[in-house]
């Protein structure tokens, strides 16, 4: 019999905590593929976040790191510089990455840090419970904006990609999303792009995923996807904000 | 090697080095921003790594992040600075790394000043962080004293798996005392592999985290930081007895920087008759406790005294120690002012009158 399609070696054999519809999964999985196929598995480290994905430490089967709330970026200059042959990567959502470590992000970018990160986007706090996030939507509600966001009072959510994209030190910057199978492939074609930049030793690189999370959101998995599409990618536009190769 | 006349902060910079530390993460703060400094300029010509890093927050992470992945890794700062830390202090005390953290204590609390202070003493060995957990805390009182004890705190913090912290102050940060880096052995790194990151080449994978779901886990991860707290209190507590072994009526209790004025009005007061002596800690974690109770059980040991930069912080330890058989006697000087010989002096003689101690024999 032929094996048509099996677990990556870079994942264990632990079932995930995830909830039903949640993008983590589909994430976890392009990210293990990818080091599965450029054959690095034994020379990649990974930093865990503080959120939903805190314990991806169990679900991917590489040397892993945990980090606390928002200093993934800086643990990964800890590490990668001292040992510049692994190959290093966050995976971080939108709380632990743009608002409490906003610092170690807009630092380890302008450094230059030959890491890779992956910045989960799902416009709302996860594992905490559903709060406002600096990503979260106008008019969003969440537990601790029940009336909406009102941007009055907390500002137009935080676009990390364009932010990080104004950086004059040479990166690539790209968004993508998870809500339909053609922008699976394309994010996964983005993150291998971002993942061959840090092995050719040329720069920070940065995947923003446009994600979804039903269970806070408080909708269906089918809604979920339909609001990322008709509320965020607007505000969120997908695309390559910035290369090494830019001039 | 012939000894070198060196400031204290270059001088921690270099044992460092010289103890096989080639990594180096810190954000500048008065006083021992000079720490840094040389670091950016000898790291390179070793083959080390210098990072600035934006914060204390992030310099400390990135101790963390280098530390678990198996190379001897310091960081220097000074007590706002070590605030910022305490983050990264808590998770390395709980990930079990040996990471290397020297406190330049200075005048606060807040902003406070940039001069000699001991005001971090509760900080330092009672935890500082969140969370039960110690770090092997070393007090050195000499440049001489620190460059010997930052080459002792890589294997120290090696055995143990745990962060070591050296304090210290202004004084001895920008004193320039003569060194000898000779006079400590170097000792070659413990094997990492059971553990660190460096990629799970033929061996199954290493992960560094600190998260227990389950609280029996937790628990017992903390009985076993208990077993490792008395094995350092059992193999690696370290103090200096100063004319102890004369049948003293009274015993001075200083350390870093104040126990060198201490030593010079014991030294004073001897001239005179007073029958005194100095414990002085080494480590304030492990803290000399059974050393201190001993003595006040002495038969002639009648009194103790406490000299400290800070409100009375280490005096708490030392009434612990004795159980508060006498009552302890206490002088500070605080918000960067170091006492001089002569208050000193002045303090223990009203001690003697006080506790109703014979003094001076004339």
């Amino acid at each position: 019999m032929k094996t048509i399609f099996e677990r990556p070696q870079s994942m264990t054999k632990a079932e995930t905590h995830y909830c039903p519809g949640c993008t983590h999964g589909v994430a976890h999985r392009m990210v293990a593929e990818i080091i599965d196929e450029l054959g690095i598995r034994e020379k990649t480290v990974g930093i865990a976040p503080v959120g939903c994905s805190v314990l991806i430490y169990r679900y991917m089967d590489t040397d892993m790191q945990s980090a606390a709330h928002g200093r993934a970026p800086a643990v990964a200059t800890g590490v990668k510089r001292v040992r510049p042959e692994l190959c290093v990567y966050t995976y971080q959502g939108d709380g632990d990455l743009a608002s409490i470590g906003m610092g170690e992000i807009v630092h380890a970018a302008n450094r230059g840090e030959k890491i890779t990160v992956v910045f989960i986007n799902n416009a709302v706090y996860g594992m905490t419970g559903g709060q406002m996030a600096p990503t979260t939507m106008p008019g969003q509600k969440t537990t601790t904006s029940p009336k909406g966001r009102d941007v009055a009072q907390s500002g137009m959510p935080i676009r990390m990609a364009e932010l990080l994209s104004t950086l004059r030190t040479p990166s690539y910057v790209v968004r993508s999303s998870l809500h339909t199978p053609h922008h699976i492939i394309q994010s996964k074609q983005a993150l291998r792009r971002a993942f061959q930049y840090q092995l050719a030793g040329t720069c920070f690189s940065f995947v923003e995923l446009l994600s979804i999370c039903p269970t806070n959101w408080g909708i269906t998995p089918v809604q979920s996807n339909k609001w990322l599409e008709e509320t965020m990618l607007p505000y969120y536009p997908l695309g390559i904000f910035k290369t090494p190769e830019d001039k | 090697m012939p000894k070198i006349l060196m400031k204290g902060a270059e001088a921690i910079g270099e044992a460092a080095i010289r103890a096989g530390c080639l990594s180096y993460f810190g954000y500048p703060i008065t006083p021992q921003s000079e720490v840094g400094e040389y670091m950016s300029r000898r790291l390179p010509e070793v083959g080390g790594v210098f990072v600035q890093a934006e914060s204390e927050v992030a310099a400390s992470q990135m101790i963390y992040g280098a530390s678990g992945a198996g190379v001897r890794v310091m960081t220097t700062t000074s007590s706002p600075g070590f605030s910022l830390m305490a983050e990264a202090m808590s998770y390395i005390a709980a990930s079990e790394l040996p990471a290397v953290v020297v406190n330049i204590v200075r005048g606060g609390p807040g902003l406070g000043g940039i001069l000699p202070s001991q005001g971090d003493y509760f900080q330092a060995v009672k935890g500082g962080g969140h969370g039960d957990y110690r770090c092997l805390v070393l007090a050195p009182a000499t440049v001489q004293e620190f460059v010997e004890c930052v080459m002792k705190a890589f294997p120290l913090a090696e055995k143990y798996l745990n962060p070591v912290l050296l304090i210290g102050d202004g004084m001895i940060a920008q004193m320039m005392e003569p060194v000898d880096f000779d006079a400590v052995k170097t000792e070659p790194q413990r094997d990492v592999e059971a553990w660190a990151t460096t990629g799970c080449k033929d061996r199954p994978r290493n992960v560094v985290e600190c998260l227990w779901l389950d609280p029996k886990l937790c628990e017992d991860f903390n009985f076993e930081l208990i077993e490792k707290y008395k094995k350092m209190a059992a193999e690696d507590c370290y103090f200096e007895e100063y004319e102890l072994d004369d049948q003293p009526e009274m015993v001075v209790v200083a350390y870093g920087t104040t126990s060198r004025i201490v030593r010079t009005a014991i030294e004073e007061l001897r001239k005179d008759g007073y029958k005194l002596g100095m414990l002085r800690p080494i480590t304030l974690f492990p803290f000399p406790f059974d050393r201190l109770r001993a003595l006040s059980e002495t038969a002639h040991v009648k009194a103790f005294s406490v000299i400290e930069m800070s409100q009375g912080q280490m005096i708490e330890d030392v009434r612990w120690a004795i159980r508060d058989k006498f009552p302890v006697g206490f002088f500070c000087r605080m918000g960067g002012i170091v006492p001089s010989p002569e208050e000193v002096i002045d303090f223990l003689k009203q001690e003697f009158v006080t506790r109703g101690l014979k003094g001076a024999k004339s």
